[in-house]
Protein backbone atom coordinates (compact mmCIF):
# COMPACT_ATOMS: atom_id res chain seq x y z
CA UNK A 1 0.00 0.00 0.00
CA UNK A 2 1.29 3.42 -0.95
CA UNK A 3 1.89 5.45 2.20
CA UNK A 4 3.61 8.41 0.54
CA UNK A 5 1.33 11.31 -0.35
CA UNK A 6 1.80 14.87 -1.52
CA UNK A 7 0.02 17.89 -0.01
CA UNK A 8 -3.22 19.02 -1.64
CA UNK A 9 -2.77 20.91 -4.94
CA UNK A 10 -3.77 24.33 -3.56
CA UNK A 11 -3.82 24.36 0.27
CA UNK A 12 -5.38 27.84 0.60
CA UNK A 13 -8.21 27.08 -1.81
CA UNK A 14 -8.76 23.59 -0.39
CA UNK A 15 -9.03 24.89 3.17
CA UNK A 16 -11.77 27.34 2.10
CA UNK A 17 -13.48 24.63 0.07
CA UNK A 18 -13.59 22.05 2.87
CA UNK A 19 -14.86 24.67 5.33
CA UNK A 20 -17.61 25.60 2.87
CA UNK A 21 -18.49 21.92 2.36
CA UNK A 22 -18.71 21.18 6.08
CA UNK A 23 -20.90 24.29 6.58
CA UNK A 24 -23.44 23.19 3.93
CA UNK A 25 -26.86 22.76 5.54
CA UNK A 26 -27.17 19.01 5.05
CA UNK A 27 -23.57 18.31 6.12
CA UNK A 28 -24.29 20.26 9.32
CA UNK A 29 -27.61 18.47 9.79
CA UNK A 30 -25.77 15.13 9.83
CA UNK A 31 -22.76 16.48 11.77
CA UNK A 32 -19.93 15.76 9.30
CA UNK A 33 -16.38 16.84 10.15
CA UNK A 34 -13.33 17.21 7.97
CA UNK A 35 -10.51 14.89 9.14
CA UNK A 36 -7.60 15.03 6.67
CA UNK A 37 -6.56 15.34 3.04
CA UNK A 38 -3.62 14.77 0.75
CA UNK A 39 -3.33 15.20 -3.02
CA UNK A 40 -5.87 12.74 -4.40
CA UNK A 41 -7.63 11.67 -1.22
CA UNK A 42 -9.68 12.96 1.69
CA UNK A 43 -11.07 11.58 4.95
CA UNK A 44 -14.23 12.75 6.70
CA UNK A 45 -15.68 11.79 10.08
CA UNK A 46 -19.33 11.51 11.06
CA UNK A 47 -19.72 11.21 14.84
CA UNK A 48 -22.63 9.01 15.94
CA UNK A 49 -25.95 10.66 16.64
CA UNK A 50 -29.36 9.08 17.31
CA UNK A 51 -30.78 11.03 14.35
CA UNK A 52 -28.73 8.84 11.99
CA UNK A 53 -30.45 5.58 13.00
CA UNK A 54 -32.16 3.62 10.24
CA UNK A 55 -33.55 0.73 12.28
CA UNK A 56 -35.04 1.60 15.67
CA UNK A 57 -34.67 -2.01 16.88
CA UNK A 58 -30.99 -2.57 16.07
CA UNK A 59 -30.04 1.20 16.07
CA UNK A 60 -27.76 0.66 13.05
CA UNK A 61 -26.96 3.78 11.00
CA UNK A 62 -29.15 4.25 7.91
CA UNK A 63 -27.65 3.44 4.50
CA UNK A 64 -28.72 6.89 3.28
CA UNK A 65 -26.41 8.47 5.85
CA UNK A 66 -23.52 6.41 4.47
CA UNK A 67 -24.52 7.60 0.97
CA UNK A 68 -24.36 11.27 2.00
CA UNK A 69 -20.99 10.83 3.69
CA UNK A 70 -19.51 8.99 0.69
CA UNK A 71 -20.90 11.51 -1.83
CA UNK A 72 -19.48 14.46 0.12
CA UNK A 73 -16.13 12.76 0.76
CA UNK A 74 -15.74 11.70 -2.89
CA UNK A 75 -16.36 15.29 -4.04
CA UNK A 76 -13.88 16.56 -1.43
CA UNK A 77 -11.21 14.15 -2.72
CA UNK A 78 -11.53 15.62 -6.23
CA UNK A 79 -10.88 19.16 -4.95
CA UNK A 80 -7.56 18.03 -3.47
CA UNK A 81 -6.38 17.85 -7.10
CA UNK A 82 -7.83 21.14 -8.33
CA UNK A 83 -6.10 24.51 -8.35
CA UNK A 84 -9.26 26.55 -7.75
CA UNK A 85 -13.03 26.64 -7.62
CA UNK A 86 -14.89 24.62 -10.21
CA UNK A 87 -18.39 23.12 -10.22
CA UNK A 88 -18.72 19.34 -9.98
CA UNK A 89 -21.86 17.25 -10.44
CA UNK A 90 -22.19 13.64 -9.28
CA UNK A 91 -23.12 11.55 -12.33
CA UNK A 92 -23.45 8.21 -10.64
CA UNK A 93 -22.67 6.64 -7.32
CA UNK A 94 -22.69 2.94 -6.56
CA UNK A 95 -22.36 1.57 -3.05
CA UNK A 96 -21.96 -1.96 -1.70
CA UNK A 97 -23.01 -2.23 1.93
CA UNK A 98 -20.63 -4.78 3.42
CA UNK A 99 -21.70 -4.79 7.05
CA UNK A 100 -24.02 -2.73 9.27
CA UNK A 101 -22.74 0.61 10.60
CA UNK A 102 -22.87 0.12 14.36
CA UNK A 103 -24.46 2.72 16.63
CA UNK A 104 -22.46 4.71 19.21
CA UNK A 105 -19.30 4.82 17.06
CA UNK A 106 -17.99 7.36 14.55
CA UNK A 107 -18.29 6.54 10.87
CA UNK A 108 -15.33 7.53 8.69
CA UNK A 109 -15.01 7.75 4.94
CA UNK A 110 -11.78 7.81 2.95
CA UNK A 111 -12.24 8.67 -0.72
CA UNK A 112 -9.69 8.75 -3.54
CA UNK A 113 -9.92 10.45 -6.90
CA UNK A 114 -7.93 7.91 -8.89
CA UNK A 115 -8.44 9.44 -12.33
CA UNK A 116 -9.11 13.04 -13.35
CA UNK A 117 -9.73 13.97 -16.98
CA UNK A 118 -10.74 17.32 -18.52
CA UNK A 119 -14.40 16.39 -18.23
CA UNK A 120 -14.77 13.60 -15.69
CA UNK A 121 -13.46 12.62 -12.25
CA UNK A 122 -13.46 8.97 -11.13
CA UNK A 123 -13.53 8.21 -7.41
CA UNK A 124 -13.57 5.25 -5.06
CA UNK A 125 -14.38 5.35 -1.37
CA UNK A 126 -14.44 3.19 1.73
CA UNK A 127 -16.59 3.81 4.80
CA UNK A 128 -15.44 2.23 8.06
CA UNK A 129 -15.66 2.53 11.83
CA UNK A 130 -12.97 1.38 14.29
CA UNK A 131 -11.14 -0.91 11.88
CA UNK A 132 -10.37 0.25 8.30
CA UNK A 133 -9.80 -3.42 7.44
CA UNK A 134 -13.47 -4.13 8.16
CA UNK A 135 -15.23 -1.63 5.89
CA UNK A 136 -18.91 -0.81 6.27
CA UNK A 137 -19.24 0.13 2.59
CA UNK A 138 -17.31 0.39 -0.66
CA UNK A 139 -18.22 2.84 -3.39
CA UNK A 140 -17.27 4.00 -6.86
CA UNK A 141 -18.56 7.22 -8.41
CA UNK A 142 -18.12 9.49 -11.41
CA UNK A 143 -18.43 13.27 -11.42
CA UNK A 144 -18.79 15.73 -14.33
CA UNK A 145 -16.46 18.72 -14.26
CA UNK A 146 -17.63 22.15 -15.41
CA UNK A 147 -21.34 22.92 -15.39
CA UNK A 148 -23.23 25.99 -16.53
CA UNK A 149 -24.61 28.28 -13.79
CA UNK A 150 -27.96 26.45 -13.80
CA UNK A 151 -26.24 23.32 -12.63
CA UNK A 152 -26.67 21.43 -15.86
CA UNK A 153 -23.79 19.36 -17.07
CA UNK A 154 -22.13 21.05 -20.05
CA UNK A 155 -22.77 19.16 -23.29
CA UNK B 1 -39.80 -6.99 20.58
CA UNK B 2 -39.99 -4.72 17.58
CA UNK B 3 -40.83 -1.03 17.93
CA UNK B 4 -42.18 -1.17 14.37
CA UNK B 5 -45.65 -2.46 13.61
CA UNK B 6 -46.50 -4.50 10.53
CA UNK B 7 -47.28 -2.24 7.58
CA UNK B 8 -50.70 -2.94 6.06
CA UNK B 9 -51.88 0.50 5.01
CA UNK B 10 -50.45 3.80 3.86
CA UNK B 11 -51.23 5.22 7.33
CA UNK B 12 -48.99 2.48 8.77
CA UNK B 13 -46.22 3.75 6.49
CA UNK B 14 -46.50 7.20 8.07
CA UNK B 15 -46.01 5.52 11.48
CA UNK B 16 -42.98 3.62 10.16
CA UNK B 17 -41.45 6.88 8.87
CA UNK B 18 -41.96 8.44 12.30
CA UNK B 19 -40.20 5.42 13.90
CA UNK B 20 -37.11 5.68 11.65
CA UNK B 21 -34.99 8.59 12.93
CA UNK B 22 -33.14 9.23 9.63
CA UNK B 23 -36.42 9.29 7.64
CA UNK B 24 -37.75 11.83 10.14
CA UNK B 25 -34.52 13.84 9.91
CA UNK B 26 -34.96 14.19 6.14
CA UNK B 27 -38.64 15.01 6.70
CA UNK B 28 -40.05 12.51 4.24
CA UNK B 29 -43.78 11.91 3.99
CA UNK B 30 -46.16 9.53 2.22
CA UNK B 31 -49.58 9.82 0.66
CA UNK B 32 -52.04 7.56 -1.16
CA UNK B 33 -51.81 7.89 -4.94
CA UNK B 34 -54.36 5.59 -6.61
CA UNK B 35 -53.88 2.89 -3.97
CA UNK B 36 -50.09 3.04 -4.09
CA UNK B 37 -47.84 4.86 -1.65
CA UNK B 38 -46.28 8.04 -3.08
CA UNK B 39 -43.28 9.17 -1.05
CA UNK B 40 -42.33 12.83 -1.07
CA UNK B 41 -39.79 15.06 0.55
CA UNK B 42 -41.13 18.57 1.26
CA UNK B 43 -38.46 21.19 0.70
CA UNK B 44 -36.39 21.93 3.80
CA UNK B 45 -33.33 24.16 4.08
CA UNK B 46 -31.42 21.48 6.02
CA UNK B 47 -31.44 19.23 2.93
CA UNK B 48 -29.44 21.69 0.83
CA UNK B 49 -26.01 20.49 -0.32
CA UNK B 50 -25.06 23.37 -2.61
CA UNK B 51 -25.83 26.89 -1.44
CA UNK B 52 -24.66 28.54 -4.67
CA UNK B 53 -27.09 26.89 -7.11
CA UNK B 54 -28.91 26.18 -4.68
CA UNK B 55 -29.50 22.41 -4.90
CA UNK B 56 -30.50 19.49 -2.70
CA UNK B 57 -27.59 17.39 -1.41
CA UNK B 58 -26.97 14.35 -3.62
CA UNK B 59 -26.89 12.24 -0.47
CA UNK B 60 -30.34 13.52 0.49
CA UNK B 61 -31.74 12.38 -2.87
CA UNK B 62 -30.01 9.00 -2.45
CA UNK B 63 -31.08 8.60 1.17
CA UNK B 64 -34.67 9.58 0.36
CA UNK B 65 -34.84 7.03 -2.48
CA UNK B 66 -33.30 4.29 -0.33
CA UNK B 67 -35.80 5.00 2.47
CA UNK B 68 -38.66 5.01 -0.04
CA UNK B 69 -37.60 1.61 -1.42
CA UNK B 70 -37.32 0.12 2.10
CA UNK B 71 -40.77 1.43 3.04
CA UNK B 72 -42.32 0.43 -0.28
CA UNK B 73 -41.05 -3.13 0.26
CA UNK B 74 -42.47 -3.18 3.81
CA UNK B 75 -45.82 -2.04 2.42
CA UNK B 76 -45.83 -4.52 -0.49
CA UNK B 77 -44.91 -7.42 1.81
CA UNK B 78 -47.06 -6.26 4.78
CA UNK B 79 -44.03 -7.00 6.94
CA UNK B 80 -42.72 -5.42 10.13
CA UNK B 81 -39.02 -6.16 9.63
CA UNK B 82 -36.90 -3.56 7.88
CA UNK B 83 -35.22 -4.89 4.69
CA UNK B 84 -31.41 -4.49 4.72
CA UNK B 85 -29.79 -2.78 1.76
CA UNK B 86 -27.16 -4.87 -0.05
CA UNK B 87 -26.18 -2.44 -2.80
CA UNK B 88 -27.44 0.87 -4.11
CA UNK B 89 -26.67 2.54 -7.42
CA UNK B 90 -27.90 6.01 -8.37
CA UNK B 91 -27.68 8.08 -11.55
CA UNK B 92 -28.06 11.82 -11.03
CA UNK B 93 -29.79 13.26 -14.09
CA UNK B 94 -30.59 16.83 -13.05
CA UNK B 95 -29.74 18.96 -10.02
CA UNK B 96 -32.39 18.82 -7.28
CA UNK B 97 -33.99 22.24 -7.07
CA UNK B 98 -34.97 23.70 -3.68
CA UNK B 99 -38.53 22.39 -3.89
CA UNK B 100 -40.50 19.21 -3.11
CA UNK B 101 -39.11 15.90 -4.38
CA UNK B 102 -41.29 12.91 -5.30
CA UNK B 103 -40.47 9.22 -5.66
CA UNK B 104 -41.98 6.23 -7.39
CA UNK B 105 -40.73 2.70 -6.57
CA UNK B 106 -41.10 -0.42 -8.68
CA UNK B 107 -40.27 -3.86 -7.33
CA UNK B 108 -38.57 -5.51 -10.29
CA UNK B 109 -38.22 -8.88 -8.65
CA UNK B 110 -38.98 -10.23 -5.21
CA UNK B 111 -37.54 -13.59 -4.29
CA UNK B 112 -37.62 -15.42 -0.97
CA UNK B 113 -34.62 -13.59 0.43
CA UNK B 114 -33.70 -10.83 -1.99
CA UNK B 115 -35.62 -8.07 -3.76
CA UNK B 116 -34.59 -5.75 -6.60
CA UNK B 117 -36.20 -2.28 -6.58
CA UNK B 118 -36.10 0.59 -9.08
CA UNK B 119 -36.62 4.14 -7.82
CA UNK B 120 -37.28 7.33 -9.76
CA UNK B 121 -37.20 10.84 -8.27
CA UNK B 122 -38.68 13.94 -9.89
CA UNK B 123 -39.86 17.46 -9.07
CA UNK B 124 -42.06 19.38 -11.56
CA UNK B 125 -42.47 16.70 -14.19
CA UNK B 126 -42.36 12.92 -13.73
CA UNK B 127 -41.06 12.66 -17.31
CA UNK B 128 -37.98 14.70 -16.34
CA UNK B 129 -36.47 12.71 -13.46
CA UNK B 130 -33.88 14.21 -11.10
CA UNK B 131 -32.40 10.77 -10.38
CA UNK B 132 -32.92 7.08 -10.99
CA UNK B 133 -31.65 4.38 -8.68
CA UNK B 134 -31.72 0.63 -8.27
CA UNK B 135 -30.98 -1.43 -5.20
CA UNK B 136 -30.97 -4.96 -3.84
CA UNK B 137 -32.37 -5.69 -0.39
CA UNK B 138 -32.09 -8.63 1.96
CA UNK B 139 -35.63 -9.22 3.16
CA UNK B 140 -36.15 -9.39 6.91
Amino acid sequence: MNSLWLPVENPVFFEQLQQWFMALPHCRALGMRFASAERGRATLELPFNDKLIGNPDTRVIHGGVVTSLIDTCSGTAIYTLLGGPEPLATLDLRIDYLRPARPDASLYCMAECYRLTDNVAFTRATAYQDDPQKPVAHSVATFARGMDPKGKVAA
Amino acid sequence: MSTLHPVHTIEDLACAIAAIPYASLLGMQVRDEAGQPMFFLPYAEHNIGNTLLPALHGGVIGGFLENAAVLHLMWAREAEGIPRVIDFSIDYLRSGKPQDLFCRCDIVRQGKRIANVLMTAWQDDAARPVAQARAHFLLA
